[in-house]
């Protein structure tokens, strides 16, 4: 038996323990055990999600990273994935092989196409809803007006009752005050290389802005196992950086080129 | 059926309107007084004025007469569902199983006639037992209904022209000296045959109803239906969802006596003046279940752009399903996915109400090596059975693919690569540079020949990954030592 197989059963196993008790079932694993550790056994389920991009570019991270934790979301149940129209366009649409290689089974996908910011809400909160599913994805675009704080006291509410976490990925946003139980900062990281420096598994940067649960303002690099759909430590527990902290809350000059760009983009 | 000479237009003159026929302006269509002056289809427009120099003239809007015609099948759906347009001014309706509704075929000529009429329409209907016989004494008969079996008799003292011949063979049977289609039943066939074609022996039986003629009806004959008339027009929101109600449990009912299912339901809405508007609502699987149904309708109610304008009233709905299929009654497993299965579906169909069909998507495998075309992205509401699958990925190995493309690949400005065939060092993208630190490729893919777009350059493709970590999908279109120097584009973004 090879070594990943093992380990995936020994976290298999650990997990199975661990749902015995009742705090635990409420929050599922990452796999890394420095965010687990510093998240407090996990990812809450039934709990709204905030994952940004550091900046615009760094969308199809922020949006991986998200579907990774769905990944992790027990119970191989199907993800649904609301984009707003504009990212597409700006970003690129959804290419399901690619999400195949992430390790999400496009099978397990419906992507719900959202013309405009309350249409995302909108959905996102139906599909919140409906506890068969395994996650929620939501993805709407910079700083929608319809998206405040009781939008996302609302969407929070709907995912605590079906017990689904719920994702949104921002990109080309700036937090606005939320009801989201953390919020990330996500960045793409070198991966580390292959054979004759080919580029190799994802790797991110994450950054914990917040946590209700416990302390913010670490960060990780981490790098996501396909195979294991699990993410490893590359590097361990930091303090993020401040510099992130400070451009991300004024409104997103830290990356000069990128947030210019997303805040024309945006209108 | 012509059209009424409007009483609020300002002239009382003669009506005509005019088509260009062959280089000359010639009469298509006329109202009673011009034909009371003499005048005939046919005329050419000079011909005419010289006749009767005051004239109304108009020209031919084939457009908006068959938008008319149009408007007026949808009314008489009221009748039947199976309407058919019998172009350019005809319409056949089948009332087979209807006319009892409405107190036999009699009333229902009558009710049907009298409606049009209080619109401005001249009519003139007929109902016989085949198509082409109430079809052809409408036109040039003067029997109102055919009994059972009498289509033969009645239509033996209508002209040739009744035939719908082309107007040489017309002309050809004129001048033998016959007149009416009782002269050409009277005659053995083989003698038509012979000189016009089978066509013309066919056209005949047809005409005495003893061939039958093949129909497209205007919208498709539900598998089932289930509808309500109203004395009194309906309109407020209460009233017309109680309607819907009613309507939804009776079609479940059929469907469930029938042990089938129903993927769309399509609900009629019969305004007093003529207008009628279609709703209909799609499912991802057979469902019967009204609760279901009504909570589909209500969604798709509630998110009409165009609301449903009541007007002064409805004073009839129907709830249609054009086909039915077989229903399968859950199973529910162990686990109980089967039925969670089945809440995922509901909240896919009520999305798609909500959003659009084209809007809530799933994907398919497609069997091609074009990356472009690799996934086909279909509504959720729509459940095909496909023999492709989703090829693994190969363990250990990093994503080969993007997670997000652009399609079509964004033109990339690119600056030294190291060997001609190699990945660049550095690229430009949306005015920003990547400075290129690790590589691999290039994956040659090469076109379609198949395809029309072959001409398309062979496309060698390069995973890159920059300073930042972001990771890219680029590719090279063309070689370098060609006649033109390579193009090359950004494909997709990775994790």
């Amino acid at each position: 038996m090879a070594r990943a197989d093992l380990e995936t059963l020994r976290e298999e196993v650990a997990r199975l323990e661990r749902g015995s008790s009742p705090a635990a079932a409420a929050r599922f694993t990452t796999g890394s055990q420095a965010m687990d550790a510093a998240l407090g056994g996990g990812i809450a389920r039934g709990a709204l999600h905030e994952i940004f991009a550091e900046g615009i570019a760094d969308e199809p991270a922020a949006a991986a990273f998200a579907v990774a934790l769905a990944l992790r979301a027990p119970g191989r149940r199907p993800i649904l994935w609301v984009r707003q129209d504009f990212v597409g366009l700006e970003m690129g649409e959804i290419y399901a092989p690619g999400l195949a290689e992430l390790g999400l089974s496009p099978d397990r996908l419906i992507l719900v196409r959202a013309r405009d910011g309350p249409a995302v809400l909108r959905a996102g909160e139906e599909a919140a809803r409906c506890p068969p599913l395994g996650a929620v994805i939501v993805e709407p675009w910079g700083n929608p007006k319809a998206l405040d704080l009781a939008a996302s006291r609302r969407l929070s509410l709907a995912a605590a009752r079906s017990g689904l976490p719920l994702f949104m990925v921002r990109a080309g946003g700036t937090p606005t005050p939320s009801a989201a139980a953390t919020r990330w900062s996500i960045r793409a990281a070198p991966s580390r290389p292959q054979l004759a420096d080919a580029p190799g598994h994802p790797c991110f940067t994450a950054d914990l802005l917040r946590d209700r649960a416990g302390a913010a303002g670490r960060g990780w690099t981490v790098e996501w196992n396909r195979d294991r759909l699990a993410f490893t430590d590359i590097q361990g527990d930091r303090a993020a950086l401040s510099r992130r902290l400070v451009s991300v809350a004024a409104g997103g000059p830290g990356d000069p080129p990128e947030g210019r760009s997303g805040q024309r983009h945006a209108g | 059926m012509g059209k009424d000479t409007p009483a609020d237009l300002p002239s009382d003159l003669p009506l005509v309107i005019v088509e260009k026929i062959k280089g000359a302006m010639r009469l298509v269509a006329l109202s009673r007084e011009a034909k009371q002056a003499g005048l005939a289809a046919g005329l050419t427009l000079a011909d005419a004025r010289a006749r009767i120099p005051d004239l109304w003239v108009e020209d031919i809007d084939h457009r908006a007469d068959a938008a008319l015609l149009d408007a007026i099948a949808a009314d008489c759906d009221r009748a039947t569902p199976a309407v058919m347009i019998d172009a350019p001014d005809g319409l056949l309706l089948d009332i087979t199983g209807s006319e009892h509704l409405f107190g036999g075929e009699r009333q229902l000529r009558l009710g049907l006639s009298q409606r049009l009429r209080r619109a401005g329409l001249h009519v003139r209907t007929v109902i016989a037992s085949a198509p082409d016989t109430a079809r052809a004494l409408a036109r040039f008969g003067r029997i109102a209904i055919v009994p059972l079996g009498g289509e033969g008799a009645a239509v033996r003292s209508l002209p040739i022209a009744a035939l719908g011949l082309p107007e040489k063979d017309r002309i050809a049977i004129s001048r033998a000296g016959l007149k009416t289609i009782g002269a050409l039943i009277d005659r053995p066939t083989q003698l038509f045959s012979a000189r016009f074609g089978e066509a013309m022996t066919l056209k005949l039986n047809r005409l005495q109803g003893l061939a039958p003629a093949p129909l497209t009806t205007r919208r498709a004959i539900p598998m089932l239906w289930a509808e309500r008339r109203f004395a009194e027009p309906i309109g407020r929101t209460e009233d017309i969802e109680a309607a819907l109600t009613d309507l939804v449990r009776e079609t479940c009912d059929q469907l469930s006596a029938r042990r089938e299912g129903g993927r769309v339901f399509e609900a009629s809405f019969f305004r007093t003046d003529g207008a009628v508007r279609y709703i209909a609502v799609e499912t991802g699987r057979p469902l019967r279940d009204p609760a279901a149904v009504l909570r589909l309708f209500r969604e798709k109610l509630e998110s009409l752009a165009d609301p449903l304008d009541p007007g002064f009233g409805f004073d009839q709905m129907r709830l249609a399903l054009p086909a039915t299929e077989a229903f399968a009654v859950i199973q529910s497993g162990l686990d109980g996915r089967a039925i969670e299965d089945d809440a995922v579906a509901d909240l896919a169909d009520r999305l798609s109400t909500r959003f659009g069909a084209d809007r809530v998507l799933r994907f398919l495998p497609e069997d091609t090596h074009n990356p472009d075309r690799a996934a086909r992205a279909v509504p959720a509401s729509f459940n095909p059975r496909t023999s492709a699958v989703w090829p693994a990925p190969e363990a250990g190995q990093p994503p080969l693919r993007p997670t997000q493309i652009f399609t079509p690949p964004h033109l990339i400005e690119i600056r030294l690569a190291d060997v001609p065939d190699g990945p660049p060092r550095r690229f430009f993208w949306r005015k920003r540079e990547y400075e290129v630190v690790r590589a691999e490729g290039p994956e040659r893919i090469a076109p379609e020949w198949w395809r029309e777009d072959a001409a398309s350059a062979t496309r060698d493709y390069f995973r890159i990954e920059d300073l930042a970590g972001r990771r890219f999908w680029l590719f090279r279109a063309g070689a370098y030592g060609g006649e033109k120097a390579p193009a090359w584009f950004l494909q997709g973004v990775f994790a």
